[in-house]
C-alpha cells in the first residue's frame, strides 16, 4: 500500500460528514428508481409476452399500464442519476481528478447503455398505438439488456472502489498507467454486480406485487389483480434464492479481502477461531450487547469450519476501522433477515402452488406480499449502507481516504438542506402522479381511447 | 493528432450534439414558458409536448456522455472545473431535476392547476439550466478556472463573458427549438403554428446574433488568447456560422422550409467548433493544455473504443428513434 497518508487531509470533518450524508441520501433515492429501470422492463415484457401469446387482454392491460408508470419512474431516475454524476465532481473533486482515468472507464461504457435504454424505452412506451404487436414487443427487449449492462457498468465502478486494481501510481500518487480490463473486471465485480442486479429484480418485483396485493386486500379480486401480483412476484421469488447464494459468496469474499469491513458488519472485536454469529444487538468495545449469539456460526459461514480464523477489529488500526459499527451491523442483519423472510414467502407460495395450483388463500399471504415491496427496498438500502459505510474510511480501498477526496467548497450542509426539500417534492410528486394514474385506471376500468395497436386517438392538449 | 486530441474532439462532438438536441429541448421549454395563459398557449404547448415527449430523455444522455468523457479522459480538468464552478453547476443540476420531473409529471396529471405548476417548473428551469451551463463554458473560455481547481466560486462566473455566454446558450437553444418546431408544424400541416414559430425563430436568431456580438466584445476584453485565435484560426468557422444564420433568416422570410434545420444546426455547430479551435491546445485556457491533463494511453484508448461503439450502435438507434418520431409512429 503506497504511503499516501502524507497527503494533507483537505477539508473539515463537518464538510466530510455533510458530503457523505448528501451522497448517501441522493444515492438512496436514486437506487430505488434505478432498480425499477433495471427490472421493470423484464416484468413488463413478461406480461406483454403472455398477452400476445395467449391473447390475454388482462396481461396486455397490465403491460400497458406498467409501461406508463415506468415512463414516470424512468424520467425521475434519469434526473436523479444525473445529479449523482454531478455529485462525483461537486462533492469528491479530488477523487475524480486523481482516479477519474481509472474509475471513469466503467462509466464511459455505462453511457452507451443509458443511451440505448433511453432510446428503446421511448420507442416501447410511445409505440403502443402505432407499432405492430410483436414489433412493439421486440422494441422493448433491448431495455432488458441495457438495464443489466448499465447496472454492470455502474456497480463494477463501485466494486473497483472496494477492490481497486488495474492502475499504477507515480511517487506523487498520480495515476500514470491503466489497464482498463483489469479495472472493469476487478475482483469484486463478480459478486457485487449480480448482487445488485438481483436486488433490482427483487425490489421491483416485490414492489409491483405489493401494490396489487394491497388492491386484493381491499376487495379487488379480479383477474387483473391476480396477474398483476403473480407476474412480478414470481420473478422476484425466482431471484430470491439466487440472491441469497450470491450474497453469501459476497460476504465470504469481503471477509477475505476487506477484513475491516467484515469485522464491522459482524461486530467482531477479537481475532480468533470459533467466532459467534451475532444477530442484532449493539456493538461496543467489549463485544456485542443485547444480541442473539449462535456459537461458532460466524467462523463456519466464513470458512465452512468452526476452526476458521476471523479477523476482529482489535487487529485493524484505529484509523482504518469503519465508523458506526452498530449501524453497519444492524444494516447487514436487516438485509440478510429480509432476504431470508422473502425466501420463506417464496417457499410458502411454491408449496401452495404445488398442492392446489393457487396462491395461499389466507389474507395473511396477501398481507405478507403487501409488505414485501417496502421490505425489499429497506434491504436494498441496508445493502448499500453495508457496502458504502463498511468501506470507510476509504473512498478507494487502501489508496485514498474519503477525507482526502472531499470538496473544500463551503455550504455543503446548506446544499444538503436544499436537496432534501427538492427531493421531498420530487418523491411526493412521483407518488401522487402514480397514484392518480392508478385511480384513473380503477375508475375507468378500460383506459378510454387507449386501445393498443389501433389508430391514434386525438391528442389531449397539455 | 495525439490520442488526447482525439479524445478532446470526442468531447467536443458530444458537446455539439448536446447543444443541438438538448439545446433545442431547453429552447422548447422557453417557448412553452412564454406561450401565454392556458388558452392562448394551448396549441404551441401541445406541439412542443408532442415534439419533446419521445426524445428528450435520449437527448439528455449527451450531457452524461460529456461528463463521463471529461472525467475519464481529462480528470484534472474535470476536478478543476467542478471545484471552481460548483455554484452554477449545482444550480444547473437543480434545473435538470425540475425540468425533467416537471415535464414528466405535467403529462401524467389532469388537474389544470397542478399542470400549470408542473409546467412552470419545466419551463422556467428550461431557461435557467442552459443559462448556468453557459456561464460554466464562458468561465472556462475566460480562463477563470485555474488548472489546480479551487478558483473563486463567484467572480469566476459572475463576469461579463460567462453571463453573456449563458444568455447565448438560452438564445441559441430557443432559436434551434423554434426552427425545429417550424418543421414539426409544417409536417403536421399546421400552418398557423408554422408561422407562429417562424416569427419566433427569426426573433431568436437575431437575438442570438446580437448576444454573440456582445460576447465577442467581452471575449476581446477578458479572453484575449481565445479571441485572437478565433479571429484567425477560427475565422472560417465564424464566417460559416454567420452565413448559416443569414441563410436561415432568408429562408424564413421566403417561407421556405427545405434546408432550414441543417442551416440552423450549422450556425450552432460552427460556433461550438470555433470555440474549440480558438482555445486549442488548451482545455482550460491558458493554464491546462489538452495533453497535460489527459489520462494515461490505455484509458484514452478505452474512451476511443467506447466512442466507436457508440457511433456504430447508438447513432443508428437514435436515428431510428428520430425516424419513428418524424413518421408520427410514437405518441401517447
Amino acid at each position: 500500500m503506497p504511503a499516501l497518508d502524507a497527503l494533507p487531509v483537505a477539508a473539515s470533518d463537518s464538510n466530510l460528514l455533510a458530503a457523505r450524508e448528501l451522497m448517501a441520501f441522493t444515492l438512496g433515492f436514486h437506487i430505488v428508481l434505478a432498480s425499477l429501470g433495471v427490472a421493470l422492463p423484464a416484468i413488463i415484457l413478461t406480461a406483454n409476452y403472455l398477452g400476445l401469446k395467449r391473447s390475454d387482454a388482462d396481461a396486455m392491460q397490465l403491460a400497458r399500464r406498467w409501461s406508463k408508470a415506468m415512463a414516470v419512474t424512468f424520467a425521475v431516475g434519469a434526473v436523479t442519476g444525473t445529479v449523482l454524476s454531478f455529485e462525483f465532481g461537486l462533492l469528491w473533486p479530488r477523487f475524480m481528478e486523481r482516479f477519474g482515468d481509472a474509475f471513469g472507464i466503467a462509466f464511459a461504457i455505462e453511457g452507451i447503455f443509458f443511451f440505448l435504454e433511453a432510446i428503446f424505452l421511448a420507442i416501447y412506451i410511445y409505440g403502443w398505438r402505432r407499432l405492430g404487436g410483436w414489433a412493439h414487443f421486440w422494441s422493448g427487449v433491448p431495455m432488458v439488456i441495457t438495464g443489466i449492462g448499465g447496472a454492470f457498468s455502474v456497480v463494477t465502478a463501485n466494486a473497483w472502489m472496494n477492490q481497486p486494481q488495474g492502475f499504477s501510481l507515480d511517487a506523487a500518487g498520480k495515476v500514470v498507467e491503466t489497464e482498463p480490463l483489469k479495472v472493469l473486471f476487478n475482483p469484486a465485480w463478480g459478486y457485487e454486480v449480480p448482487h445488485m442486479i438481483l436486488a433490482a429484480y427483487m425490489a421491483a418485483g416485490f414492489l409491483v406485487a405489493s401494490i396489487y396485493a394491497v388492491g386484493m386486500l381491499r376487495g379487488r379480486h379480479d383477474r387483473l389483480h391476480r396477474l398483476g401480483m403473480l407476474i412480478p412476484l414470481t420473478i422476484a421469488l425466482i431471484a430470491t434464492p439466487i440472491q441469497i447464494f450470491v450474497g453469501d459468496t459476497a460476504a465470504r469474499s469481503v471477509a477475505d479481502h476487506q477484513p475491516a469491513k467484515f469485522a464491522g458488519f459482524e461486530c467482531i472485536e477479537k481475532t480468533g477461531t470459533h467466532q459467534t454469529e451475532y444477530l442484532g444487538g449493539i456493538c461496543t468495545d467489549d463485544g456485542v450487547k443485547g444480541a442473539i449469539g449462535i456459537p461458532d456460526l460466524d467462523s463456519f459461514l466464513v470458512g465452512f469450519s468452526a476452526d476458521t480464523k476471523v479477523t476482529g477489529l482489535e487487529d485493524i488500526p484505529a484509523e482504518e476501522r469503519p465508523p458506526a459499527n452498530t449501524l453497519l451491523h444492524l444494516s447487514f442483519d436487516a438485509m440478510v433477515g429480509i432476504g431470508t423472510a422473502l425466501l420463506a414467502l417464496g417457499a410458502w407460495l411454491a408449496f401452495a402452488w404445488w398442492r392446489r395450483r393457487e396462491f395461499p388463500r389466507t389474507p395473511w399471504f396477501l398481507r405478507a406480499v403487501a409488505v414485501s415491496g417496502a421490505a425489499a427496498i429497506v434491504a436494498l438500502w441496508a445493502g448499500w449502507i453495508v457496502t458504502e459505510v463498511g468501506r470507510q474510511p476509504w473512498i478507494v480501498q487502501g489508496y485514498m481516504r474519503t477525507s482526502e477526496a472531499v470538496t473544500e467548497a463551503e455550504g455543503i450542509w446548506f446544499a444538503f438542506a436544499g436537496v432534501l426539500v427538492l427531493y421531498a417534492g420530487l418523491g411526493t410528486g412521483a407518488v401522487l402522479v402514480l397514484r392518480a394514474m392508478s385511480r384513473r385506471w380503477s375508475e375507468e376500468g378500460e383506459d378510454v381511447g387507449e386501445t393498443p395497436y389501433g389508430p391514434p386517438a386525438a391528442e389531449p392538449a397539455p | 493528432m495525439t490520442r488526447a486530441d482525439v479524445a478532446a474532439a470526442i468531447l467536443w462532438t458530444g458537446a455539439t450534439l448536446y447543444a443541438l438536441f438538448g439545446g433545442a429541448d431547453f429552447g422548447a421549454g422557453l417557448w412553452d414558458l412564454i406561450a401565454g395563459d392556458a388558452k392562448t398557449g394551448e396549441r404551441p404547448r401541445g406541439l412542443i409536448q408532442r415534439s419533446l415527449t419521445p426524445v428528450w430523455e435520449a437527448n439528455h444522455v449527451w450531457l452524461i456522455f460529456i461528463l463521463v468523457v471529461l472525467w475519464t479522459a481529462f480528470p484534472e480538468a474535470f476536478g478543476a472545473v467542478m471545484s471552481t464552478l460548483y455554484v452554477p453547476i449545482a444550480l444547473a443540476a437543480v434545473g435538470i431535476v425540475l425540468r425533467g420531473a416537471g415535464f414528466a409529471f405535467r403529462k401524467s396529471i389532469q388537474r389544470l392547476e397542478y399542470r400549470r405548476a408542473m409546467g412552470a417548473a419545466f419551463a422556467l428551469s428550461s431557461v435557467l439550466t442552459p443559462f448556468f451551463m453557459g456561464t460554466v463554458v464562458g468561465a472556462i473560455a475566460a480562463g477563470n478556472v485555474p488548472a489546480g481547481g479551487n478558483g473563486d466560486a463567484f467572480s469566476s462566473w459572475i463576469a461579463p463573458l460567462p453571463l453573456l455566454t449563458g444568455a447565448l446558450f438560452v438564445a441559441s437553444g430557443a432559436y434551434l427549438a423554434a426552427v425545429f418546431l417550424v418543421a414539426d408544424a409544417h409536417r403536421a400541416g399546421d400552418g398557423e403554428m408554422e408561422g407562429y414559430f417562424a416569427r419566433r425563430a427569426m426573433a431568436a436568431g437575431i437575438l442570438a446574433g446580437a448576444v454573440a456580438l456582445f460576447g465577442l466584445i467581452a471575449l476581446h476584453a477578458d479572453a484575449r488568447y481565445v479571441f485572437d485565435r478565433l479571429i484567425v484560426e477560427g475565422l472560417p468557422l465564424v464566417i460559416v456560422s454567420i452565413l448559416c444564420g443569414f441563410g436561415v433568416l432568408a429562408l424564413l422570410l421566403r417561407g421556405a422550409r427545405r434546408g432550414l434545420r441543417p442551416l440552423a444546426a450549422g450556425a450552432v455547430i460552427a460556433v461550438i467548433w470555433g470555440w474549440g479551435v480558438a482555445q486549442f491546445p488548451y482545455l482550460l485556457p491558458t493554464s491546462l493544455k489538452i495533453g497535460q491533463s489527459a489520462a494515461p494511453g490505455p484509458t484514452l484508448d478505452a474512451v476511443l473504443i467506447v466512442f466507436a461503439i457508440a457511433a456504430v450502435v447508438v447513432l443508428p438507434a437514435l436515428g431510428l428513434l428520430y425516424w419513428l418520431t418524424q413518421r408520427e409512429l410514437l405518441n401517447e
